[in-house]
């Protein structure tokens, strides 16, 4: 996985905190940063997707290690 | 480009329907939606700062009962004093092992996000509430209010 500046572990928690809680994180990030999101809500695969869709952010990877989802968003 | 707006109008005050308005308006705030949500009659019981809101199996037959349970209470039996009580409990339970948000983190991510929350005065008359136990920053108005920005609205929907 490439690197990034943030990591954020969104383990445990269900729709729609992973969500929330990483727009905090990049809210506090400057543009161009990279994120790295921790989750194991299945429902994050998609919500990631549409999430970068919709704000601009680029979802740079989405994967999947050891029954958790990780997710590599760069910030606008 | 022009934020995009969604308008929610919240009618209902049990825990399961409490759910909805706050985990969409939470959602689109951080989608970059302004959002603003109408609070009218039982949905003003969201507003309360003691939120203490209880789900029911009453008129519910949708919702999962745990150990068969419905097996051995019929309809009448769910009514028996204290099985709301305790189904209440059970879902508050669930929620916390699924890592569901609780209803006052989740307005608390709102009023972050400042998802506007309108109060409908109408119904505070009607029921006679006491504002004070309503929590800060609510906006008491009208209909009329709710139009303002719900004509302008992308999304629009009644919960």
């Amino acid at each position: 996985m490439a690197d990034f500046d943030e990591e954020l572990d969104a383990s445990g928690l269900n729709c729609p905190l992973p969500i929330l809680r990483a727009k905090k994180a990049l809210a506090g990030m400057d543009s161009g940063k990279v994120l790295r999101i921790i989750a194991t809500d299945p429902g994050s695969v998609k919500d990631f997707e549409a999430f970068a869709k919709q704000t601009g952010n680029e979802l740079m990877e989405s994967g999947e290690e050891g029954g958790k989802f990780t997710f590599l968003i760069k910030k606008a | 480009m022009e934020e995009k707006k969604f308008a929610i109008i919240a009618t209902k005050g049990t825990l399961d329907w409490a759910y909805p308005p706050f985990i969409l308006a939470s959602t689109a705030s951080a989608l970059g939606y302004e959002v603003e949500i109408f609070f009218t009659f039982y949905g003003l019981q969201l507003l309360k700062k003691n939120m203490d809101l209880k789900v029911s199996p009453l008129g519910n037959p949708g919702m999962p009962m745990p150990m068969g349970m419905d097996k051995w209470f019929p309809i009448l039996g769910l009514a028996l004093p204290g099985m709301e009580a305790m189904m209440t409990s059970m879902m508050k339970k669930k929620m916390a092992s699924k890592g569901v948000a609780s209803l006052e983190e989740l307005r608390e991510l709102c009023q972050e996000a400042e998802v506007k929350l309108i109060a409908c005065q109408m119904t505070v008359d009607l029921f006679e509430m006491d504002t004070a136990e309503f929590i800060d920053g609510v906006e008491y108005a009208g209909a009329a209010r709710f139009f303002e920005f719900a004509g302008e609205s992308d999304i629009c929907m009644y919960i």
